[in-house]
């Protein structure tokens, strides 16, 4: 009886029961592409696994030039487990940044983004930039070596940008150059104002995916199954999630991530230099990009294509609204493939070369 | 004639522009004809202001056309000349008047002609402005003044003075007429030309036969550590010739004097030396310091193998088995192969767990301690004391062994986190089925109550 007393007091304040009721009422569809709807979600698990070493490795990084490097070197040979905590949390963005990749490039080939769901489109864009700039500001953190140059590569490349690209760049340096006022500004961005954005805007694009459901493909319209979000769907997401942990465990043991060597401001660059692999068909691509392109800068003609088909991103829900349009859906699915193609030619090219 | 000095000379032209322009201006009656005098003028000042004042050389002039190569090739070279650099001519050191149009005229001994200078009075012909330090110092007030008085120290000058006309003076070294400045890497005394500027006397057997000393320094010198640091690596504070020698004041540096020279460089192995028991044995033997060891101008990389008791080790030339010096060297020996081998195996073992991912950054820093002993030691056997060498082999052994032991600590925690691997994935997978399970347990009863 007391049981059932404390139950009635929490559902009386928190309405359990009618979330309950909402969760077993939910269903989510299924056909042969019901796989993609998984990708999501694990995005989400893996940010949440972020979070958590995040918030492990605050307790010991400490963020200036002079200490932070030593103070993951601590945390990697003194702290216990410490390597692990550290490695997962690399490790788990680099996949969380594959997972969202390939969520978003689902999303855009089943055409997820039609009417009414526009705005999860643009929550999930805004959301891709985000993440970016986590592992931009994140890759800076060890302040080693590497990382110490590929930010000064990285901010350069912002700086040559027309007009907002200078300001810009000194903002992001905290100065002219990459210093530890740099580290200082990285750290805030990584561990504050990202974080509080990327919450945010998951929780708006969560809610619009409660509220319009699981888009299913024209194609399926009228042959889809059902099955139940809770506890099916939720329960194969778990698997999923206890999965990507033992894939997480294995790397984290056999291929711990790298320290490497104190970031020197006055030592030469590394030869060699390449920023994070999704990084790399932009770097590839404005290393291949002649000095004079009709006359124009060829590398700010690059980053400007690059700004252009980012802001591009934001209007494809907006272009195309519906399957009637047969000529419009062809002209898409082959930018996406040829977008496609190009991302993942040029990250292997840039990697052989 | 060109353009600049042709407009230089029609003063007629200048004139008429000049009074037809002037007169319309004043009165104001054309505007655009004052802009056009302004802009005229303007140029006209430029002109003069930009050609340089060239100062007649009859010498230059009649000398370059000459067809015999031996009297043309000083008014060619001249141009690369520091000294035309600096605005000097022909007359400066050879007097005479540049301005004459005749050779007689420019010859003329009453305009202080001096002609070629015999080789007995060059170092006094140069010093005339290079002794001359109020002269110097319009030109280079850091520039020494003293090369001419130095020059009679040297051998070289003790023997021109002596008469001896085979011997380098100034121009040996330097050339003539197309004399660079010391920093000009064409200079033949730049650090990288030295040897070879000397050893077109000193490397000539048939040359050094009358002065009854070797031709084959320039030969050893090129197989030297000491060389290849200059010709190899581009060291040009490597030593060459005039390092040890001296430049101007060149001459041997004399039995008592090679630890001095050497140790302007080598300072903490002279500073060593000079404390050892070689110091006083040497001294009553006769024997040049440094270079009893280590040879003169063929000087090798050192290395361990020349200290010790085994074959081909320096030490036992002198030392016999048994002697004080003979035990000494074997310790010293025995104690530096010992700092090495356990630096190598921790390299080894760091090295190893690098690779296998861990992170040793840290005790792979510290074992430079290990490295910087074993420099250490290797100069401290110049006190030829074990007891002092064992100063720095000691904590060079224990940062060696904090090394080895942390690479042992790196493999056994990879060995740690492999089980542990093991482990969590028999009990993630093990968790994963039994969700599978679940799921199709509860798919299968949603299967049932369907039908």
């Amino acid at each position: 009886m007391k049981t059932e007393d404390i139950k009635q007091w929490i559902d009386e304040r928190l309405s359990i029961s009618t979330l309950a009721a909402m969760a077993q009422k939910k269903e989510v569809p299924v056909h042969r592409h019901s796989i993609w709807y998984y990708f999501g979600g694990m995005t989400l698990f893996l940010f949440t696994v972020q979070v958590a070493t995040g918030i492990l490795l605050l307790l010991y990084y400490r963020p200036s030039s002079d200490n932070a490097f030593e103070s993951v070197q601590f945390i990697m040979t003194e702290v216990k487990f410490g390597w692990l905590i550290r490695s997962i949390h690399s490790w788990s963005a680099n996949l969380m940044i594959a997972t969202l990749f390939i969520h978003m490039f689902s999303v855009f080939f089943l055409r997820a983004y039609y009417p009414p769901r526009e705005v999860t489109w643009l929550s999930g864009v805004f959301l891709l930039f985000i993440v970016v700039c986590f592992g931009f500001s994140g890759y800076l953190l060890p302040w080693n070596k590497l990382a110490f140059f590929a930010t000064k590569v990285g901010t350069e490349i912002a700086g040559v940008v027309p007009i907002v690209g200078r300001p810009i760049m000194r903002f992001l340096r905290g100065g002219d150059d990459v210093t530890g006022a740099t580290l200082t500004r990285f750290y805030g961005f990584h561990i504050s104002v990202l974080p509080a954005a990327a919450t945010a805007f998951i929780a708006v694009h969560v809610l619009l995916v409660q509220l319009h459901g699981m888009h299913v493909p024209a194609k399926y319209e009228h042959t889809y199954r059902k099955m139940k979000f809770f506890p099916n769907f939720i329960l194969r997401d778990l698997i999923g999630w206890i999965l990507a942990i033992g894939v997480l465990a294995v790397l984290a043991a056999l291929f711990p991530w790298e320290l490497g060597e104190k970031a020197d401001a006055f030592a030469p660059a590394p030869a060699g230099i390449k920023p994070e692999w999704y990084f790399l068909f932009m770097f590839q691509t404005l290393k291949l990009i002649p000095a004079k392109v009709l006359g124009l800068d060829g590398e700010v003609l690059g980053i400007m294509a690059f700004n252009v088909v980012a802001m591009l991103l934001f209007i494809v829900p907006f272009v195309d609204r519906s399957p009637e349009n047969r000529r419009r859906r062809m002209i898409l699915n082959v930018a996406g493939v040829l977008a496609l193609v190009y991302i993942v030619g040029m990250t292997i090219y840039g990697y052989v070369t | 004639m060109n353009r600049l000095q042709k407009i230089h000379s029609e003063k007629s032209w200048f004139q008429d522009v000049w009074r037809a322009h002037f007169v319309r201006v004043v009165h104001g009656r054309d505007a655009r004809a004052t802009f056009r005098v302004a802009v005229r003028l303007g140029i006209i000042l430029a002109m003069f202001t930009l050609v340089p004042a060239q100062k007649k050389s009859s010498c230059i002039e009649c000398h370059s056309k000459l067809e015999d190569t031996r009297l043309s090739a000083p008014a060619k070279l001249f141009d690369n000349d520091i000294h035309h650099a600096r605005g000097l001519s022909c007359n400066n050191c050879h007097g005479g008047d540049p301005n004459a149009d005749t050779k007689e005229g420019a010859k003329d001994p009453r305009k202080g002609y001096l002609g070629k200078p015999k080789t007995l009075d060059i170092p006094a012909y140069c010093g005339k402005c290079h002794s001359d330090a109020t002269l110097m110092k319009k030109f280079n007030p850091s520039l020494r003044v003293d090369q001419e008085k130095e020059y009679y120290t040297s051998n070289h000058g003790k023997l021109l003075k002596a008469g001896e006309q085979r011997v380098a003076t100034c121009i040996s070294c330097h050339s003539v007429h197309g004399i660079r400045a010391i920093t000009d890497p064409l200079s033949s005394v730049y650090p990288s030309n030295v040897a070879e500027t000397c050893s077109k006397c000193h490397a000539s057997a048939d040359y050094m036969r009358g002065f009854g000393i070797p031709s084959d320094q320039y030969a050893k010198y090129k197989t030297s550590v000491h060389a290849k640091a200059l010709y190899e690596k581009q060291d040009l504070s490597a030593p060459t010739c005039n390092d040890c020698h001296g430049n101007h004041g060149a001459t041997p540096p004399g039995i008592a004097s090679v630890a001095n020279v050497c140790g302007q460089c080598h300072a903490r192995q002279a500073e060593l030396f000079q404390t050892s028991p070689h110091k006083a044995a040497f001294d009553q033997k006769q024997l040049g310091e440094c270079i009893t060891c280590h040879s003169n101008h063929a000087i090798a990389k050192p290395g361990d193998q020349l200290i010790g008791t085994q074959q081909g080790a320096l030490c036992i030339t002198c030392h016999t088995s048994g002697d004080k010096g003979f035990v000494a060297a074997g310790l010293m020996r025995s104690r530096i192969d010992e700092l090495i081998g356990s630096i190598d195996r921790s390299t080894e073992i760091l090295n190893r767990a690098e690779r296998a991912g861990m992170e040793v950054s840290k005790p792979k820093f510290e074992l430079k301690g290990a490295t910087d002993a074993l420099t250490h030691a290797r100069v401290l056997i110049h006190s030829s004391s074990p007891a002092e060498v064992e100063k720095v082999v000691a904590p060079g052994l224990e940062a060696a062994g904090k090394g080895y032991q942390a690479g042992l600590g790196a493999l056994a925690e990879r060995s740690y986190r492999r089980k542990g691997l093991v482990v969590s994935l028999v009990f993630i997978l093990f968790l994963a089925t039994l969700v599978y399970l679940k799921v199709k347990q509860i798919e299968g009863r949603q299967a049932a109550n369907a039908e």
